[in-house]
């Protein structure tokens, strides 16, 4: 294996596992006497439960549990990461469509699966929100339970919380206006379609438990499951086996704990791999409707920026309304705004529980108000890409007043999308172009130890309790904890997944893990490296302070010794390692909005070219750019994974992706049928990722956080490229081909035979 | 369901060894793989034939093994992602798929592998285009579509050289 590490793209650790099927995920681990489970739902989107008849289930031999409410504790546990207010299983009332009543437990798949079908549920439909409008209408039924937040003025309502932001006054701003644009956009429900469904198994463990999850946070599931058994943590075990795709779907504990209190009730290990149409009915992203208004000044610079956005959540809060908070507040966009009224609202409905997903908030209202921003130019007869660059925060620029700074030369991004799909060249008959630019907030507060152990033949194995979900983040330590200790990738080992062995991480979201966890192992190498320099200090009657240790090498005043030469004969007869301990602490910062400010933005630019297709509304795109400024790319290839892969992600909730209901707030679409997500055959005919790189970030090696930039501003792109190609604007995603094809017959009826508006502005 | 009467006996040929099995009537090639014979590498997702990541091959073409029913294929020659490289080592279609970044979480991956195998025995210089086509069954969530169509061409022309 080559010694070139950072900076490299040495393939996959673990890939060989990967693509020759011997990788193992939950659903393919096993353990003895284990249950199969199964759930129970009922076919509407909500319901009062009037009785719940197991005994044709329980009479199935081979059937070994059926638990409904009633065979929980009382009051029901509930858990969810900002609100403890989700139940094992619904009691009394389901809230949406898929909601569990009951779960049996089989020696069989099969039998688990007739037992579930032969449970009698005595239900009654009960009318569904599942709008926004429905779900603020004074007169709507409460979806979540007042009592279960007795002091908050909100109880009352459907809106769970309000997340104002504000700066600069905003009716002084609107006064330099030349142009004030406002419009109404909106995002549809798009599920995570991970290929992997979840899948959970607990068993009883002596006096405490283990649990097998699909997780991203297995540190955070094992504190949950903690609190909710009342057990130590100490008595907790989660294994989280690398997710088969998780994109903030797998963050947060789902049935875990169902499953835990079931293997407990048992006495038996019980596990539940969940259909992909399950998986459907457990996450989802937040759908939202945002008006905007922004207003501009003659010169072509912002003015004021007045945002609304409600967000759809579920009937449950899961992590949803920090998505809300976090996401919308950078809403403004990577800009210098001298003004600025952000209002963001998480409101529940009777709709699947929305939880984190790629971009966390921001791709909602990305698409507004960097839709809002192309119209705006168009107005006034700017170039949208001038208009952007004109406005562009500038290095060490607080475009945000009261937090983190412009963190990178952020200009270069946009120029090379825009470069990369010809923009300011005659554009072919028939297409029109888009640019849009993302910026996302990094973690606002992070804690990851690691420890690095170097052992006796100069292997090196990492423990980081990072879940490597397709990222790349084991081959990212691997590659530090290579290049800084000087072992060749096949001699590193990196250890995750079991909180009994592995120390704490806070969690694997945010894109934060090469930063956070990279500078946890970047810290334990330089605690071995110091104890190498004390080692090599003794061994040559040096002074420490004379010799460096770096990229595997001991300096000493006169010369250059291997790790090994060094480590051999320091260690001695008995052998033995060396270990370093590293930790990555971000503190929270009590007054700031969020909690804490950006340990670093996401930024990227995306610019398309696209063409309509005037008969059936249907849209190629011709050439597709996304930059993002990594800082550093580690690992070179895998970055440009990422950002192709979020692109691609990206156009599924543009072109194709939404949730359908019927009137009744079912779910109609359910399953890889009726919900299609891109493949092979929908991408972009030309597909151009680049990065920019100036060392200039907080992780190992100047690098940032990435992997979620590339997503965030796709559909703001994209239908600015449709819009330049036939003169209309649609505010609805996504812009499936029907969608198009009604707005172009309107644009023909409203302007029959005229060109579209904008067909003569210079690009 | 769990009635022995139900199940019936079969042969399959699974990776090239010979194997008799009881199996029940309605369980599909995928479930009797995976959970009879725990061959875990053929993965489960949408069982409905719509992802891709259950291809295995039988009897010279590739299906959707969970619209396959075991019973179905008694008598059939079976090869899953297993048995593409017995002694260990990659095939030259696997380790591209490695060099050219076609595998993040890996979970669709062996279907990816099985389909391209299969597309390159079809067809051993295939087009990008043709590629893609050729591959429309399988989804990637982590959307690593240009980089699996990039491992398939470099071991196609690997193939030729």
């Amino acid at each position: 294996m080559s010694a070139v590490r950072v900076g490299a793209s040495p393939q996959r650790v673990g890939g060989d596992a990967r693509v020759s099927g011997r990788q193992q995920y939950v659903a393919d681990i096993h353990v003895p006497d284990e249950l199969h489970a199964k759930l129970v739902t009922v076919p509407v989107a909500r319901a009062r439960i009037r009785g719940i008849d197991a005994s044709a289930a329980l009479a199935v031999p081979g059937v070994r549990l059926v638990v409904t409410a009633d065979d929980l504790p009382q009051p029901m546990p509930r858990f969810g990461p900002q609100f403890r207010d989700r139940p094992l299983i619904a009691v009394g009332e389901t809230k949406y469509h898929g909601e569990p009543v009951a779960v049996v437990a089989a020696d069989t798949k099969d039998v688990a699966e007739e037992g579930a079908r032969l449970v009698r549920v005595d239900y009654e439909e009960l009318p569904a929100i599942v709008t926004v409008a429905a779900a603020l209408d004074p007169a709507a039924a409460l979806v979540q339970d007042p009592a279960l937040r007795p002091s908050d003025p909100f109880a009352g309502t459907n809106v769970l919380r309000e997340h104002p932001v504000a700066w600069g006054d905003l009716e002084a701003a609107a006064a330099t206006a030349a142009l004030v644009v406002e419009n109404v956009y909106t995002f549809p429900m798009v599920t995570h379609f991970a290929i992997e469904p979840h899948a959970f198994i607990a068993a009883p463990d002596g006096d405490g438990i283990v649990v097998w999850s699909s997780i991203q946070h297995p540190n955070w599931l094992q504190k949950t499951i903690a609190q909710l058994l009342d057990l130590p943590l100490a008595r907790v075990r989660v294994f989280a086996p690398d997710p088969g795709g998780g994109f903030g779907g797998k963050q947060h504990a789902k049935y875990e704990p169902l499953v835990a209190f079931m293997a407990l009730q048992a006495g038996r290990p019980v596990r539940l791999v969940l259909s992909l149409e399950e998986t459907f009915q457990a996450v989802r992203r937040t759908a939202a409707e945002i008006r905007v208004r922004t207003g501009i000044r003659a010169d072509g610079m912002l003015a004021f920026e007045d945002i609304e956005a409600d967000y759809l959540i579920g009937a449950y809060a899961d992590i949803a309304d920090r998505v809300v908070g976090k996401g919308s507040y950078p809403a403004c966009g990577p800009y210098r705004v001298p003004a600025a009224r952000i209002l963001a609202r998480s409101i529940l409905s009777h709709t699947v529980p929305s939880t984190a997903f790629r971009g966390f908030g921001n791709p909602q209202v990305n698409w507004a108000v960097e839709s809002n921003l192309t119209e705006a130019a168009l107005r006034l007869g700017i170039d949208p890409l001038d208009l952007r660059l004109r406005n562009l925060a500038r290095r060490g620029e607080a475009f945000i007043p009261f937090d983190t700074p412009c963190d990178g030369d952020w200009e270069q991004a946009v120029r090379r999308a825009a470069e990369l799909i010809g923009w300011g060249t005659p554009r072919p008959p028939g297409r029109g172009r888009g640019i849009a630019i993302g910026i996302k907030s990094g973690p606002t507060t992070g804690l990851s130890y690691s420890t690095v152990r170097l052992l006796a033949d100069g292997s090196v194995i990492v423990y980081a309790g990072t879940s490597d979900m397709g990222q790349g983040a084991r081959t990212v330590f691997a590659q530090i904890a290579g290049q800084e200790l000087g072992a060749p990738l096949d001699a590193v080992t990196v250890v995750m997944g079991d909180t009994a062995v592995v120390p704490y991480d806070q969690q694997t979201s945010a894109s934060r893990s090469t930063v956070l966890m990279g500078n946890a192992v970047l810290a334990a190498c330089r605690e071995v490296q110091a104890k190498l320099r004390a080692m090599a200090a003794r061994l040559h009657g040096i002074d420490e302070a004379d010799i460096v240790v770096d990229r595997g090498l001991v300096r000493l005043p006169d010369r250059e010794l291997p790790i090994i030469e060094v480590l051999r004969p320091g260690l001695g007869r008995l052998g033995g390692e060396l270990i370093g301990n590293g930790e990555m602490r971000k503190d929270a910062e009590p007054d700031h909005p969020l909690g804490g400010s950006a340990a670093f933005f996401e930024f990227n630019c995306t610019a398309v070219e696209a063409e309509v297709d005037e008969e059936t509304g249907d849209v190629t795109l011709a050439r597709y750019a996304t930059v993002s400024d990594v800082g550093k790319a580690i690992n070179p290839l895998q970055v440009r994974m990422q950002d192709e892969g979020a692109a691609i992600q990206g156009l599924g909730h543009t072109l194709m992706e939404h949730y359908i209901f019927d009137e009744t707030g079912r779910i109609r679409n359910l399953g890889a049928i009726d919900y299609r997500i891109p493949t092979s055959m929908d991408l972009p005919l030309e597909i151009h990722s680049e990065i920019v790189e100036n060392e200039d970030g907080p992780g190992p090696y100047g690098s940032k956080g990435m992997s979620e930039g590339a997503l965030l501003c796709v559909a703001a792109a994209v239908a600015g490229a449709v819009r330049d190609a036939t003169g209309v604007a649609i505010r609805d995603l996504p812009l499936t081909p029907e969608r198009v094809w009604r707005a172009l017959r309107e644009r023909d009826r409203v302007r029959p035979g005229s060109l579209p508006a904008e067909e003569e502005m210079p690009r | 369901m769990s009635d022995a009467a139900t199940r019936v006996p079969i042969q399959l040929t699974v990776n090239g060894r010979p194997r008799a099995l009881e199996v029940a009537v309605h369980h599909t090639l995928l479930e009797v793989l995976r959970d009879d014979l725990a061959l875990t590498g053929t993965k489960e997702c949408c069982l409905v034939g719509e992802c891709g990541a259950c291809t295995v091959r039988l009897d010279g073409r590739i299906v959707d093994s969970c619209l396959v029913l075991a019973v179905e294929a008694d008598g059939g020659e079976i090869t899953t992602v297993e048995g593409l490289a017995p002694e260990g080592r990659l095939t030259r279609l696997q380790a591209a798929f490695l060099e050219k970044g076609g595998v993040q979480c890996g979970f669709c991956i062996p279907g990816q592998v099985m389909a391209a195998d299969d597309l390159l025995r079809r067809n051993p210089h295939p087009t990008v285009p043709q590629v893609q086509e050729g591959l429309a069954g399988n989804l990637c969530r982590c959307a690593c579509y240009v980089q699996i169509a990039e491992a398939v061409l470099a071991a196609a022309r690997e193939e030729e050289a």
